[in-house]
């Protein structure tokens, strides 16, 4: 029962994680900041929900398989913005307006 | 506790949706491939959360494909549409 209650929290979180991602996606008014806001939605929001998952499932495989599904996409997408934000530095500024 | 798992996956495509509008708005290919980035982890989120409400364990496995395919997805973005003049440091 705590456990059902901590989970639903913990994904609450992660789903609050997620809708800030998306509405800085929306508003914010450069590259960089952008990336910012992505940076976040990706370690903060997935590590929340798959915290919450793990409290909720059952057996030990399945949370060390959350867990490296976690970590995979925390290096996955921490390499990728930066990736991402060396092009946008390397590229002459081509607004396409 | 499944139907919360099912609104929150609910909730989640419904984010996938509101960044389309990035996607067709965004000035340059950058913002494009940054939301598509975000499509990939939500949609990892939505796949982790779909498999604990439905009871299905093998969707963790296309979550995990899904973790794998958007930092390829990003290398190769980046690989083809990066200027091979002037400053080649950045291209390995």
């Amino acid at each position: 029962m705590i456990f059902d209650i901590l989970s639903i929290l913990l994904c609450l979180a992660g789903a609050f994680f997620f809708l800030g991602g998306t509405v800085g996606l929306l508003r914010f008014p450069d590259n960089y900041s952008r990336l910012h806001a992505l940076t976040k939605a990706d370690n903060l929001g997935l590590g929340f929900i798959v915290l919450g998952l793990v409290l909720a499932s059952p057996t030990m495989p399945e949370i060390i398989k959350l867990g490296l599904i976690w970590l995979l996409a925390l290096v996955g997408s921490s390499s990728a913005c930066y990736f991402i934000g060396n092009y946008i530095y390397h590229t002459p500024s081509q607004e396409e307006e | 506790m499944q139907i919360f798992f099912l609104a929150l996956a609910c909730f989640l495509i419904l984010n996938i949706l509101a960044g389309l509008w990035r996607v067709v708005q965004g000035p340059t290919p950058a913002d494009r491939m940054v939301s598509a980035q975000l499509f990939g982890t939500t949609g990892v989120a939505i796949l982790l959360v779909l498999a604990q409400a439905l009871e299905a364990p093998y969707i963790r496995n296309a979550a995990l494909l899904f973790a794998l395919l958007m930092i390829m997805a990003v290398l190769s973005f980046v690989r083809k549409s990066t200027p091979k003049q002037g400053q080649a440091g950045n291209i390995k």
